[in-house]
């Protein structure tokens, strides 16, 4: 469903992702991980063209994303997104932030907008929040609403980038309760994150980046049992221990 | 100070000096509210437009910004009253028609439009560049068009947060209003400094006018808080999170 | 397009350059003397001692309603009454307006440095005023030697731009006659009907002064934002 081939790019003269190439099949569970500065955060907002690539080609759902034909802003609301700062629109209610692109970027009716949306704040857990205002609701409860959101527009597949990094520990497992969920009902996912335990319940496969550079491609069982590179090995050591 | 004065019959006018002074007031107000809706929709385009990727339109809107804060305003006055008559025959040729108290509050229009309204293009686009960059990309992922994710999420946060510089603005542009008084608009500094030379009551007409001016700043102020109060979003601190 | 004789400006050049230096000459003394009342009215704002708190602040807040032509006119008939009562003359001492707006100036800037002062003296964290009164030093010096000047540096980009405001606002002390670079612009245009060109004149050297003033400020604030 997703394909990335030999991406490269660049900000200025600094070269941000190497010839990365991948494949996302439907229903796949891809873990992305890597240290900071890796390019895991920009490799996934290339995919849905939030940022702009020099060399190479990505598909989507079979559209190119980088050729300038494509309508960007369809593809885009075919894809779902989570940030890790939850980006919710603080002067919308929580109502109105779920039925917003329903209604202005889908064309859907306020009536189906609304059921739609309401249906996805309940099964996140926060339906009496509805009327409230993202400033109220803790961090936890925004990254679930915003995941509420994403899942409003019915989306093809899911980008997650580092949804959990900006959340107080005690608040991590409510949002990754609900990953975990979508998971298992299938959900095509792309995921950047720290949070290993979250790789081992449900990826199928882990991608590990450093540099800019895609190092390792294998499935979960692979890349926690034997991982062929030195950097993916320190990686794990270091984090694992935690 | 003998408030008498006020209502005493203007010489060769009609109705007594606090007619005057109340019409000089009557023009302020037009002249600022329709210089104000001309600023604040200039204003608006031109912000958000130094806040797109278009390299362009960017300096543009730089250059615009630039133009009309280097120069005085009242050199800005006589620029649109005699330099562009002077250099355009078309624009002359109709001036030529207008009423000379039509003219005048054309250009005060004019001048003080495009004067605010680089004032208010920089508060809009200092207001757009502090929201966090990742509102602008949730619109983007939710599908929205560019327009879309200003009108619907960028725009309306935006202006929450510049209310109180656009409230400085407001009261800035009401008293540059009597800079008009450099081309002969009859409003309310004119009236004042009228009143003064012909009764020779100097203090009484400058401290009416000066009464005036501190009323419109207060109703102004309180105006614009009552209005930020109302666009107030719950749980919201300035700055984001 | 026709008919532009910009020749005046050479021939009547020293005539305008007069008007230029008293633009000048007028903004110094504003700035410097707007900066140091400024700070007396700052720090006065900010003293526990509430009715001067409160005199200071109505003195700004009204500085600041008003609009500055109307300030400008009514320090133009203070000033000889004021100057009178002063000196114990028989009547009302004509100063002419072009020294009246030595004083409106300074007294009308006053109020605009002194909020921005103030905003400079809040930002520094009170710390500084712990450690400083720590070491001893009293008010008087724990303002002079460590509140004032940190406060001084970190405004100082704002303060600059508040002086090119300040250089474009002293233009409207033409219309009182005085023969400041507009006024004289304004009497050439009308003396030799030479309006198009002595005002495009003006805007060019002002647009020139001040953008590029404003580039210097930019600058400097990137320096000092590096220092940081």
């Amino acid at each position: 469903m997703i394909e990335l081939n030999n991406v490269r790019k660049w900000y200025g003269s600094f070269q941000v992702l190497t010839d990365c190439t991948t494949q996302v099949a439907k229903g796949d569970v891809v873990v992305v991980c890597g240290p900071s500065g890796s390019g895991k955060s920009t490799l996934i907002k290339v995919v849905n063209g939030l940022e702009p690539f020099q060399k190479g080609e990505i598909t989507v759902d079979g559209i190119s994303v980088g050729d300038p034909k494509t309508n960007l802003s369809k593809l885009r609301a075919r894809i779902g997104m989570v940030f890790q700062n939850f980006e919710l629109f603080p002067h919308l209610s929580i109502q109105e932030n779920l039925t917003i692109g329903q209604v202005k970027v889908l064309g859907r009716s306020i009536e189906e907008a609304t059921a739609k949306g309401l249906k996805y704040l309940d099964r996140v857990g926060l339906i009496e929040q509805k009327n409230k205002f993202p400033g109220q609701l803790s961090g936890g409860q925004q990254q679930r609403v915003a995941i509420a959101r994403a899942l409003s527009m019915d989306p093809i597949a899911m980008l997650f980038d580092e949804p959990t990094s900006a959340l107080d520990p005690e608040m991590i497992n409510e949002v990754l309760d609900v990953m975990v969920g979508l998971a298992q009902e299938g959900m095509t996912m792309m995921v950047v994150t720290h949070e290993m335990g979250f790789a081992r319940k449900v990826a199928n496969r882990v991608i590990f980046m450093d540099k800019g550079v895609i190092v390792e491609d294998c499935t979960k069982e692979d890349f926690f049992g034997s991982p062929r590179s030195d950097r993916a090995r320190d990686f794990l050591a270091k984090i694992i221990t935690h | 100070m003998n408030l008498s004065i006020f209502l005493e019959q203007v010489p060769d006018g009609d109705g007594p000096w606090w007619h005057m002074l109340a019409s000089g007031l009557g023009w302020t107000l037009s002249t600022a509210f329709f210089a104000w809706i001309m600023a604040f929709t200039l204003g608006s385009v031109i912000g958000v437009v130094r806040t797109t990727e278009h390299r362009m339109l960017v300096r543009f809107g730089n250059a615009y910004v630039e133009l009309f804060r280097n120069i005085p305003l009242i050199v800005q006055f006589f620029l649109w009253y005699f330099v562009v008559p002077g250099l355009i025959p078309a624009v002359k040729a109709w001036v030529i028609t207008l009423d000379p108290t039509i003219h005048q509050f054309v250009t005060s229009i004019v001048c003080l439009g495009f004067f605010t309204s680089s004032r208010i293009a920089e508060q809009v686009r200092s207001g757009i560049q502090s929201l966090p960059r990742g509102q602008r990309y949730a619109a983007y992922a939710l599908g929205m068009t560019q327009i879309q994710a200003y009108r619907y999420v960028l725009l309306p946060m935006a202006y929450r947060i510049i209310i109180p510089p656009l409230t400085s603005e407001v009261m800035n542009l009401i008293k540059n209003t009597a800079v008009a008084y450099s081309i002969g608009l009859v409003e309310l500094f004119f009236r004042t400094r009228e009143m003064g030379e012909m009764t020779f009551r100097y203090y009484e007409a400058f401290t009416a006018a000066t009464v005036i001016y501190v009323v419109i700043a207060m109703t102004a102020n309180r105006i614009m808080a009552l209005i930020e109060r109302r666009l107030a979003v719950p749980g919201y601190i300035v700055g984001g999170k | 397009m026709d008919d532009l004789d910009f020749d005046v400006i050479v021939r009547t050049w020293p005539y305008l350059l007069n008007g230029l230096r008293y633009t000048l000459q007028l903004t110094l003394a504003a700035a410097l003397g707007g900066t140091f009342f400024g700070t007396l009215l700052a720090m006065a704002r900010l003293s526990s001692f509430k009715p001067l708190a409160l005199v200071a602040a109505g003195y700004v807040n009204l500085m600041r309603s008003i609009p500055l032509l109307l300030v400008i006119f009514w320090f133009y008939f203070l000033m000889p009454v004021i100057i009178q009562s002063i000196t114990g003359a028989a009547r009302p001492v004509q100063i002419g307006a072009d020294r009246s707006a030595y004083i409106t100036f300074i007294m009308f800037e006053a109020a605009f440095f002194c909020e921005i002062m103030r905003a400079g003296i809040q930002s520094i964290s009170k710390g500084q005023v712990n450690a400083a009164h720590a070491l001893g030093l009293n008010y008087r010096q724990t303002m002079q030697l460590v509140v004032l000047p940190q406060a001084f540096r970190n405004m100082l980009p704002i303060l600059m731009t508040q002086v090119i405001v300040l250089f474009q606002d002293v233009s409207l002390v033409s219309l009182l006659n005085v023969t400041d670079f507009v006024g004289a612009s304004v009497k050439i245009a009308q003396r030799d009907s030479r309006v198009v060109e002595m005002y495009l004149f003006v805007a060019v050297v002002y647009f020139t002064i001040c953008f590029t003033l404003s580039i210097l400020v930019k600058r400097l604030q990137k320096r000092i934002a590096i220092i940081r």
